[in-house]
């Protein structure tokens, strides 16, 4: 994960002396090379949550009547909420890009900090939820709905938490005084992959929650 | 973050590149460019080319073994080579070696060798992460191996049907190994997949429009999609799988209803464009090495590259065609039935392109052309039986029996692995400098064709016959001896034929030395990667080659007369670059790809035995990942320190980012070649004399 997202290149500094070198060494596409490796590496998460989600599927449609499912355990009150939550994180993401590429130091380490804490109450919610479930009846190897459920959301929630790992990270640089405007690229990277989890959630929540027939 | 990532320098040209004023990394990067070390901690994608090949070479004598045992074991009723138990180890083992630690990083080895070549690009895009893959493939290819000291190998076949896979029916640690290996394997497939798009898509140097890439570049661009694409899915199969058996999950146990068919939907949905991603490497290595010696440009270039594209989509279309005996319904065996007719169309146009290619043409019946010429035979009748499988009433018949063996041996042996060898044997002289003996090699490949034969050709008649596959043995009076025999017979044959292939190596590299140079174009050849010096120069090209119609490499030796005739208009040596540009940025040797990749075995283990284990891996990868990213830009010796240029003419001197470099130097180093028209990549060559390493040497 880290070094997908790994910043740009070192000769795209227009250092001192720097005969007039260009900012970046041209690629055909006109897309630097790191971007377009994050795009790529998301279409291939799309067939990761995709196999997840059908798996998912396949093996609530076998559940055996009678065993503890979907209906007796989902609060959709609580998981809206949580789901709010890391849609909201979504938001404070861009702002955080936006304040970084204004060169607005400051403002970008609040951003950053607010995102990943709003991605840590998802998961905290997450863990709640969990724990919860595991008292009502609902282990990991109770039933096939139970593993589907867990391994699905449990997916979902080890990359919010690689995304959280990897803000904290831009945090940490930028308060070495290590992050410019320069390493733009490198937020939105990071931000790119924080909006694919997001919109995974969307699919989850929707699929999972709302549907749970 | 700081900056890391080393750009492979594109080939700019002209400016002096400028690294920038702070090296913001912590930690120091290997440096030299001899010994052990040099290879271990290499980023140089010829270095990776080469391991990869190595190791699939060894991986594919140890396949190889497996494949003897399980024709000794065959070769009379009532075989006791091995027991029961040892033959599921061995054909289980057989399938998973040849497939994914033979044919898939052998197709690695050419991608990583000749793309960045065959586009003009100075490496891949990233030239670490391309490292990772092959210590993770290599980590992933050598867990495996380990179950068989560690209370026995994977045992459940190469497509490990749940829940027969599953603690139940298998309660060794095998399958683990198996989930777990192939888990780190696939890591290996994906990360090189989307370094090798990039490559191609990002990193073609002027004028080499997507239309006139090289065949090759095509369908290895496919495959990276087909990877891209397909991995994600094995690796929640394997994952699944793992949980049920590591963590009590239940995705495959039926008693809690679970469905079988889960597992086998997942693996082919994976597994089919798997087939593909075998088979289009060679495809475009024929393609390569056919027009060549036809001394005639590839027939119907944009139908080749179409169908190659088709195949790519429509491998995702066919995957029940492994599953008309489960039970998926009618109206799915139909439609899987159709697909899978239809996706013989686009195999066909390659098939007759080929044909047309050669036809009329000057054929020059060289060690390579034999093999590919091979390989479009036996792939031909593996194809025609392939069609015979998509009859869902013959398959009916055909499922698991030897005339699916025979199928799938003749277009993966027959297709892959021979079209790999006339590879092999083309782009010799271009990695390591001299030829393969060509006598040799012929033998060799007639040796092969007819071992190849008498193994699998029988089996077709042993599976109409009724012969089930995986069977450990045969009774007397079943009516399989004969071919059973001829098949073992002809396994060992295959063997001498790899092995005069293995000799030949090494006579021709005892042969090569004293002998004068093969030079950069030993076979008349197309490409840009014969554009350079043989062996390639660490730098690859001396200037940036700018590119005006397919084949350029080719149109700047012949032009037409007045009369439409063909003729010479330049010798290859004086086109080609001799590999003398010094002063080329090169992407610095790095530590970390071999720690991270070392972090993933351990994980794995910790999962099987103790836990603490993975601790200590998920250390390794954590720490390697962020020394890694912290790791310094560049070679930090060259540019601290720039008294050390002086005796140092390696020294990466593009970025010297001071006063040696200074761009009005340059005109004296950029050759004059390439018809003035690409501008030139060396900026000033005066810091040293010699061919720059990438950096710096021991000093």
């Amino acid at each position: 994960m880290t070094d997908v997202a790994a910043p740009e290149p070192a000769v795209s500094a227009p250092a001192e002396g720097g005969h007039g070198a260009a900012a970046h060494p041209p690629t055909t596409t006109g897309l630097s090379h790191n971007k377009l490796a994050m795009w790529l590496f998301l279409g291939s998460e799309c067939l990761l949550f995709g196999a997840l989600i059908a798996t998912y599927m396949f093996a609530k449609s076998r559940l055996p009547a009678g065993e503890i499912g979907p209906l007796d355990v989902f609060d959709i009150p609580f998981t809206s909420v949580s789901s709010f939550v890391l849609l909201m994180s979504s938001l404070t993401m861009v702002l955080a890009l936006s304040a970084l590429t204004r060169g607005e130091e400051r403002n970008f380490r609040v951003w950053i900090v607010a995102t990943a804490l709003l991605g840590g109450t998802f998961i905290a919610g997450q863990v709640y939820e969990f724990t919860v479930f595991y008292n009502l009846g609902l282990g990991y190897t109770t039933n096939i709905f139970g593993s589907a459920f867990y391994t699905l959301t449990g997916f979902h929630g080890a990359h919010v938490t690689i995304g959280i790992v990897m803000l904290m990270s831009t945090l940490v640089a930028s308060l070495r005084g290590r992050l410019s405007p320069r390493n733009a690229e490198t937020v939105e990277l990071i931000g790119l992959y924080w909006h694919f989890v997001d919109i995974v959630w969307i699919l989850i929540f929707t699929i999972i929650y709302l549907f749970p027939q | 973050m700081t900056t890391t990532s080393e750009p492979p320098l594109q080939l700019t040209a002209g400016e002096q590149l400028v690294r920038p004023s702070a090296s913001l990394g912590v930690l120091a990067r290997p440096k030299g460019d001899v010994g052990w070390k040099s290879w271990l901690f290499t980023v140089d994608h010829k270095r990776i080319g080469i391991m990869y090949g190595a190791a699939a070479l060894l991986f594919l004598v140890i396949g190889g073994i497996e494949a003897l045992l399980i024709r000794l074991q065959l070769a009379v009723p009532g075989g006791n080579v091995l027991s029961e138990d040892a033959y599921n180890q061995v054909f289980t083992m057989h399938g998973v070696t040849m497939v994914f630690l033979v044919i898939m990083p052998m197709a690695a080895a050419f991608a990583n060798y000749l793309l960045p070549l065959q586009v003009g690009a100075r490496d891949v895009a990233f030239p670490r992460l391309n490292a990772f893959s092959l210590w993770c493939f290599l980590a992933g290819g050598i867990f495996l191996n380990t179950s068989w000291l560690l209370g026995g190998a994977p045992d459940g076949g190469w497509f490990g049907y749940a829940p027969n896979s599953g603690l139940v029916y298998s309660p060794s640690h095998g399958m683990d190994f198996y989930a777990l290996g192939l888990q780190i394997a696939g890591i290996a497939s994906l990360v090189s997949a989307i370094n090798l798009i990039v490559t191609v898509l990002n990193m073609r140097t002027p004028g080499m429009s997507l239309w006139r890439m090289p065949v090759l570049t095509w369908m290895l661009l496919v495959v990276q999609f087909l990877l891209l694409f397909a991995i994600p899915v094995i690796t929640v199969a394997l994952f699944l799988l793992s949980f049920d058996r590591l963590f009590d999950a239940n995705f495959f146990n039926v008693a809690a209803g679970a469905d079988p068919l889960l597992w086998q939907h997942l693996f082919w949905i994976f597994g089919h464009p798997e087939v593909y991603i075998l088979i289009l490497p060679a495809f475009g290595i024929m393609s390569e090495v056919i027009p060549v010696f036809s001394r005639k440009p590839i027939f119907g270039y944009p139908f080749m590259v179409f169908s190659g594209i088709a195949i790519g989509f429509m491998g995702w279309g066919v995957w029940a065609h492994h599953m008309f005996t489960s039970g998926i319904g009618p109206v799915s065996v139909a439609v899987f039935s159709l697909s899978t007719m239809f996706i013989a169309v686009p195999t066909g146009v390659k098939i007759l392109n080929w044909l047309a290619t050669m036809w009329g043409g000057r054929i020059r019946f060289t060690t390579a052309m034999l093999y590919s010429v091979g390989a479009v035979a036996m792939f031909t009748i593996g194809g025609l039986s392939g069609v015979t499988h998509a009859i869902s009433p013959a398959d009916t018949q055909q499922t698991d029996t030897y005339y699916i063996v025979a199928h799938f041996h003749y277009v993966i042996f027959g297709g892959s692995l021979m079209g790999f060898l006339s590879g092999l044997y083309f782009w010799w002289p271009k990695a390591f400098g001299y030829k393969l003996n060509e006598r040799w090699g012929k033998a060799g490949f007639w040796v092969l064709l007819v071992g190849f034969n008498l193994t699998f050709g029988p089996m077709h008649i042993l599976g109409l016959q009724g012969m089930s596959r995986r069977i450990h043995s045969y009774a007397a009076d079943s009516g399989f001896n004969l071919w059973n025999l001829v098949a073992t017979v002809g396994a060992f044959v295959i063997a001498v034929g790899l092995l005069m292939f293995f000799w030949n190596i090494g006579i021709s590299r005892r042969g090569a030395r004293g002998a004068p140079p093969v030079g950069p174009d030993p076979w008349d050849a197309r490409g840009l990667e014969w554009m350079t010096a043989s062996p390639v120069p660490t730098h690859n090209f001396d200037r940036e080659i700018t590119v005006t119609r397919q084949d350029e490499f080719w149109h700047r030796k012949w032009g037409q007369d007045e009369n439409g005739k063909v003729v010479r208009i330049a010798q290859a040596a004086d086109v080609a670059h001799d590999g003398s540009a010094t002063n080329v940025h090169l992407p610095s040797p790095s530590y970390w790809p071999v720690v991270v990749a070392l972090g993933l075995p351990f994980v794995a283990y910790g999962l099987i035995y103790n836990l603490w284990l993975t601790g200590v891996g998920a250390l390794l990868i954590l720490g390697g990942l962020y020394a890694w990213v912290f790791e310094p830009p560049d070679d930090p010796e060259a540019h601290d320190h720039d008294d050390h240029h002086a005796e140092d003419p390696s020294g990466n001197g593009a970025s010297g980012g001071g006063p040696s470099g200074g761009g009005p130097s340059g005109d004296e180093n950029g050759a004059p070649a390439d018809g003035g028209e690409a501008p030139e990549l060396v900026g000033a060559a005066a810091s040293g004399g010699s061919t720059v390493r990438a950096a710096g040497d021991q000093a």
